[in-house]
């Protein structure tokens, strides 16, 4: 099998607080390959940022990895130092977060920042950088990039300061890119260029994207594989088509189900009774086990097993024919 | 019967710089155009859906429907009673009563300092009315249960909050409520759980809504008729079911064409060209026309008028 671009193996991150330690991302595993992008979803706080800012060495102390080791291209960088983690994140790994300008110095020309990010990471020259400055701006479809180039961030629109976050993410051509939330703050014909320019550019340049998101429809068109999140968990994890047309964890099913478009033309949408544990009461056993219809005394005591490369963590997986 | 009848409502926002730097810079006063001439109705009993991407003016109508903000120019009338012209102060107040109003942030709505029982009966007892038990019957009305009127706000998950922004909005027992994106902050299986709420409420009280929303599978399901916004026009109306499966204006297919789709399995979309443009200076003629891909010289020109289609309404010069 060729290598993947990112491998997490059983990823932990814990959060001491006052009532014991909390464990917003618990024993989590996936891959990400060359030109592929997962998907991940599930409910606020479900661990989808967690499991995001551990891979790019960004947790907030006191959280911090518990467990597990995250590899890329082969080695492993759960363990890097400040300064090699720093070096790594804008060369290998480029982010692209909801707000754009948590990315942007406001203060700094758009060039500017394009030009000092390739000097950073790039061995290239100064006359040469701001090239391909322009050619950046102009592959995520910033128009006029030759005068563009000179602008300040708050000059552009939202949707146009996404594009130029995603030119500057882009730039050091990293082997991985982490989108967390790209398009959530934009309009729907803002994020269908977004999530179109996020394609071709994988397609293109072999880029891995984790692109975390909790709209079932950017997941159903732009993803390859996705990974369903639940109280730090993996629920599912497999081919977006299997997962999204017969998801075989309950939780998976009741989800796609309370979608409004899941219930064309029923009065009443389904809902799952309850709601997502707090971190600091995640039950014994699988975590969905009190939400869940199919719930065995089994579920209440051992935790499902985790998934591999496609599968449920789930006692009794739902068949495929049952969940259509 | 119509509930709420809405004509040419126009509001403009006072957006030009102090009067000196006007002076030195010599610059005009400016407007910003949040609504143009809108015109609709919102029979009694049923769930009137507004959609359009942010800017297209959907907040400001709504904060017009129930007297937060005057309009420019043109009429709000509900039950036959407008607000911003009435005298009678019993009317008024009787009106008042009749509407309300639940928005997108259940964590910034809530007072946090207040016990959650304080806060749903404010409406009524900002009137003097009688608030006994009213706090205990409306969350059990919503969900909630009796035992939790004793809370502060943040005591509560996301959805529970907005069940409690719902129980201050039945406490006055109105008949139109207006939902700002009551869901767009929740989560999907939430989100399930505050419509099918809101639905159950509807036929228990014989409620009417207005709800705005960008989020077209939500209006699709709650909708009984559609109203689409752009640039703080009113572009398009219809029943769901002929907006969805034969949208008339150009560009409610281009905003169902881009909205992802649940097996839209690596579906390649066009994506639409450019973005809104500044309401400030919008364009001649029909607004859309620079983003249009059947626009004619007409369209640069001349401002639609909305018109008959079918069961619909349209303002494009060409759609047919
Ligand atoms: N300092 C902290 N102490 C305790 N719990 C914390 C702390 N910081 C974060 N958490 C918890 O960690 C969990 C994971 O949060 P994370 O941001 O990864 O969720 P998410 O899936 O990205 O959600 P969203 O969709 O809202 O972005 C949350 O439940 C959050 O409450
Ligand atoms: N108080 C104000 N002063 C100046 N401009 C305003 C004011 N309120 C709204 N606007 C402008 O009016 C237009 C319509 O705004 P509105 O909030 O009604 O849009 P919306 O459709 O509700 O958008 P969203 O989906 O982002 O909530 C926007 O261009 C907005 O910037
Ligand atoms: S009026 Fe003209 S520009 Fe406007 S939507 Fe119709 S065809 Fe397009
Ligand atoms: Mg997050
Ligand atoms: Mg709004």
């Amino acid at each position: 099998m060729v290598e993947p671009v990112l491998s997490l193996r059983n990823l932990s991150v814990e959060i001491p607080t006052r009532h014991g330690i909390v464990k917003p991302v618990d024993g989590v595993s996936y891959d990400i390959g060359a030109g592929e992008i997962l998907g991940v979803v599930g409910e606020s706080g479900a661990g989808k940022s967690m499991a995001g800012n551990a891979v790019i060495g960004l947790l907030n102390p006191p959280a911090h990895i518990a467990a597990g080791e995250i590899w890329l291209k082969g080695s492993r960088i759960d363990n890097l130092t400040g300064e090699a983690m720093r070096r790594l994140r804008g060369k290998e790994i480029g982010m692209v977060f909801q707000d754009p300008l948590t990315s942007l110095n406001p203060l700094l020309r758009i060039g500017d920042q394009l030009v000092e990010t390739m000097l950073t990471h790039l061995d290239i020259s100064q006359s040469d950088a701001e090239k391909r400055a322009v050619s950046a701006l102009e592959e995520v479809g910033i128009p006029g990039a030759a005068e563009r180039v000179n602008s300040y961030p708050h000059e552009f629109s939202g949707g146009m300061r996404q594009r130029v976050v995603i030119a500057l993410a882009l730039c050091a051509e990293p082997s991985l890119i982490i989108a967390d939330e790209p398009t959530t703050a934009l309009d729907v014909s803002v994020q269908a260029q977004i999530i179109a320019l996020l394609r071709r550019l994988c397609r293109e340049r072999g880029t891995a994207v984790m692109l975390i998101t909790h709209d079932m429809g950017v997941i159903a068109e732009a993803t390859d594989r996705m990974a369903v999140m639940y109280a730090g968990r993996l629920a599912e994890l497999g081919p977006v088509r299997d997962v999204l047309s017969h998801p075989q964890h309950p939780y998976t099913h009741g989800l796609m189900a309370s979608t409004p478009l899941a219930s064309a033309g029923k009065s009443r949408l389904h809902q799952i009774p309850g709601a997502m544990p707090r971190l600091d009461s995640v039950p014994e056993g699988c975590a969905f086990n009190p939400r869940c219809p199919y719930t065995t005394e089994k579920c209440r005591q051992a935790p499902a097993p985790r998934p591999e490369s496609t599968s449920a963590a789930c006692w009794y997986p739902l068949a495929r024919e049952k969940a259509s | 019967m119509a509930l709420v009848k809405i004509q040419n409502l126009t509001r403009l926002f006072d957006v030009s710089k102090p009067w000196l730097n006007r002076m030195i810079e010599r610059r005009e006063k400016a407007f910003l155009t949040a609504v143009s001439d809108v015109d609709f109705q919102v029979d009694e009993r049923s769930t009137y859906a507004l959609v359009g991407e942010s800017g297209s003016g959907k907040s400001t109508i709504g904060r017009m429907l129930v007297g937060l903000l005057p309009p420019t120019k043109g009429t709000v009338e509900i039950d036959g009673i407008d607000l911003a012209n009435e005298t009678d102060d019993a009317k008024i107040d009787k009106i008042r009563a009749d509407i309300q109003m639940i928005f997108q942030d259940p964590f910034a709505s809530l007072n946090p300092r207040w016990r959650v029982r304080d806060i749903i009966v404010e409406p009524v007892a900002a009137r003097g009315g009688n608030t006994d038990g009213l706090a205990e019957k409306l969350l059990e009305q919503v969900g909630l249960s009796v035992m939790d009127a004793g809370k502060f706000p943040h005591e509560f998950s996301g959805g529970q909050r907005q069940r409690i922004c719902i129980a201050r909005a039945l406490a006055s027992e109105p008949r139109l409520i207006v939902c700002d994106e009551p869901t767009s902050a929740l989560d999907v299986s939430v989100q399930a759980q505050v419509l099918n709420l809101m639905s159950d409420l509807k036929d228990n009280f014989g409620l009417t809504y207005v709800l705005i929303s960008h989020d077209l599978t939500v209006v699709r399901h709650m909708a009984d008729r559609i109203g689409v916004l752009y640039l703080g026009r009113l572009v398009e109306e219809a029943d769901p079911q002929d907006l969805f499966e034969s949208p008339k204006h150009p560009y409610t297919k281009m905003l169902l064409e881009a909205a992802p789709r649940m097996d839209g399995f690596g579906r390649e979309v066009t994506p639409p060209d450019g973005e809104i443009p500044d309401p400030i200076n919008p364009p001649s003629g029909c607004a859309f026309h620079p983003r249009c891909p059947v626009a004619e010289d007409i369209c640069k020109r001349d401002r639609p008028a909305m018109r008959a289609l079918g069961g619909a309404r349209v303002a494009c010069h060409l759609a047919d």
